[in-house]
């Protein structure tokens, strides 16, 4: 007897390859790194929702995990809703200069940016660059000097004192001072940036130099004597000598400043934003704030939530770069 | 003085501490011809690897100095390379690269790229190490790494090569493959080495001169001794020999009854007149009772 052919049914050596390529694919992952943080997670979510229940603040309930995802969403739409007001307007300028050309081919036509309200999508990308620009400039002198540092006692003595007292000032002492300096110095025909974006990315900057500075100088420091006595004996010239041996050398010390440096920037950077009304996630919880709807501390959480988020995948960010940069791809990176 | 190899003469190294100099070495004087394979031994913390980092220049003596072929060492150079005892293999450059590293700087202008590549693989077949040009340090085994620290030694082309302990940290087998090897090479280039050791049959298989040293503080040449066996040594061969072994036996009274103690009967008869003179005092000081 046979067994008539079903054609709908897929092939049941497919789905066996597949099981079976997935049950792998899941035995892998050790389960403990799977049910350990989500545990984790569900209990701070029910404790959290308990708590907020309890909370009753003058602008309402504090928000549980229900509001704040709700708002969440609502962010997100109010993001697509200005994007298609603003394909609008573009649109019916087009239209508008298109009449105005038809009837008199040499009108001067203008072009007018949108300038409609920032969502909070804008708000983040904002914030993104502007901590990215500090890092970026606080690296940039933090590492070479840090190097010299390291290198010479003479330098590392005279920058000594400097690092400790300037090391533990807060950035908002450092805010006004900036804010002044930039709109003092920086007077450009056609700005490259923003003077906002200056003033916070600058304040980061002068946060950040302070974890890469002083982990690179220890780093190049304790860096193997042999190896610098190799170099010695080799009698490599002074650059090469730096390039070849102190530079891979002191890679995972340097990344480790960097990684502090980041976090630092970025929490730097939601308190400058805040109290210099300078575009961002920061300006973006203050004007919350200072709004004062009912939905106002849900979206206030919704950017707690994304600023650890992006806090988060930064660091990642750069433990990815390090684990590209490092010779030493055996070491346990955490 | 001119037809002197290498003069360590009337080194002394002084080392500040909180409680003032401390000198580790006095008055160290060593002769060495060229060609000449050159054991220094002594007692942990005598100040062997001090005296051999001051030929290097990587350390300047207090008093004294060194003078190689005429002229005077005062800084670090390839012409007195150093084989270091934690090997000193950057972790990060493959076993072809470490040693490319000092080629490339040493021959700058001299050689080709493709001599340079022929120069470095040249040097790794003599410690045999070819096989394995494009692993990492962390890929090989502690004496494989060793090797390739000579072969980077070797690749500079050293008026003197300089060994600081080379084989302490490798287990006793290896340390005999590495022995044979470095004598095999030595003879084949008639380098002239001088090798930094507590192994007392290390230094008797291997040299052709024994210095001796006191123990510190003040540290200096206790004794000499000349080995003249006939080479290549076989190692097994020269344990049956009683040429061997009173070579043997002469160098470990030196470490052990002596003491490292630079002149024993004079250390001993020095000794005896304090006890004498202690024995005076309390004899004195019964009486007053």
């Amino acid at each position: 007897m046979t067994v008539p052919a079903d054609n709908t049914k897929p092939d049941p050596n497919f789905i066996g390859d597949l099981v079976s390529k997935l049950t792998s694919t899941i035995s892998s992952i050790d389960m403990k790194d799977v049910i350990f943080p989500f545990v984790g997670i569900i209990v701070f979510l029910f404790i959290w929702s308990v708590a907020s229940s309890r909370i009753d603040t003058s602008l309402g309930q504090f928000p549980g995990p229900a509001q704040v995802y709700e708002q969440s969403k609502s962010l997100v739409q109010e993001y697509k809703d200005e994007k298609v007001k603003e394909a609008a307007f573009y649109e019916r300028q087009e239209k508008r200069n298109a009449k105005k050309l038809a009837k008199n081919p040499d009108a001067t036509i203008k072009i007018r940016k949108y300038t409609g309200k920032e969502t909070f999508l804008d708000q983040i990308i904002t914030s993104l660059k502007t901590v990215l620009f500090g890092f970026l400039v606080a690296s940039v002198i933090a590492i070479p000097l840090g190097i010299a540092c390291g290198l010479s006692d003479a330098i590392y003595k005279a920058m000594n004192p400097l690092i400790q007292i300037f090391k533990p000032v807060s950035p908002l002492a450092w805010l006004p001072l900036i804010t002044m300096v930039v709109s003092a110095v920086y007077v450009a025909e056609d700005p490259m940036f923003e003077k906002s974006f200056l003033n916070s990315g600058l304040t980061v900057a002068l946060c950040c130099l302070w974890p890469t500075l002083i982990n690179t100088a220890v780093g190049v420091a304790n860096v193997d004597k042999d190896l610098i006595n190799v170099s010695r004996v080799i009698q490599l010239p002074a650059l090469t000598h730096v390039r070849k041996i102190i530079l891979p050398a002191s890679i995972p010390m340097i990344f480790t400043g960097l990684r502090l440096s980041l976090a630092t920037g970025w929490m730097v950077l939601i308190a400058a934003e805040m109290l210099s009304q300078n575009p961002g996630l920061g300006k973006f919880v203050w004007d919350e704030f200072q709004n004062g709807s009912s939905n106002s501390l849900s979206r206030i959480m919704v950017a707690v939530i994304v600023i650890g988020l992006i806090g988060f995948a930064l660091d990642r960010l750069i433990l990815m770069a390090q684990k590209f940069v490092s010779w030493d791809k055996q070491a346990v990176l955490r | 003085m001119s037809n002197i190899f290498l003069e360590v003469s009337k080194v002394g190294i002084d080392f500040p501490t909180p409680t003032g100099p401390f000198t580790a070495l006095k008055d160290v004087d060593i002769r060495i011809d060229e060609g000449e394979f050159v054991s220094i031994i002594g007692h942990s913390g005598c100040g062997k690897s001090t005296v051999l980092n001051i030929i290097a220049g990587l350390y300047q003596a207090t008093y004294g100095g060194v003078i190689l072929e005429g002229k005077e060492v005062n800084e670090p150079g390839p012409d007195r390379a150093v084989v270091f005892q934690s090997h000193a293999l950057m972790p990060w450059l493959s076993v072809y690269e470490n040693v490319a590293l000092g080629v490339e700087q040493v021959f700058k202008g001299q050689k080709t790229k493709a001599e340079i590549k022929e120069w470095v693989e040249h040097n790794l077949s003599l410690v045999k190490m070819d096989h394995a040009m494009q692993r990492m340090p962390h890929e090989i085994s502690g004496g494989m790494k060793q090797r390739v620290g000579i072969a980077r030694c070797l690749a500079m082309q050293p008026k003197v090569m300089l060994m600081d302990e080379p084989f302490g940290a490798l287990d006793a087998l290896t340390r005999a493959s590495l022995q044979d090897s470095v004598m095999e090479i030595q003879k084949e280039l008639n380098t002239t080495v001088i090798l930094i050791t507590h192994d007392v049959d290390e230094a008797v298989l291997m040299s052709d001169k024994i210095v001796m040293m006191s123990n510190g503080p003040a540290a200096k040449v206790g004794e000499l001794l000349e080995i003249d066996l006939e080479r290549p040594r076989e190692r097994v061969a020269l344990s049956k020999s009683d040429q061997f072994n009173y070579y043997r036996q002469q160098v470990l009274s030196f470490l052990y009854e002596k003491k490292g103690v630079v002149n024993f009967t004079a250390a001993k008869q020095e000794s005896e007149k304090h006890q004498k003179e202690n024995s005076e005092v309390t004899e004195v000081t019964e009486k007053a009772s």
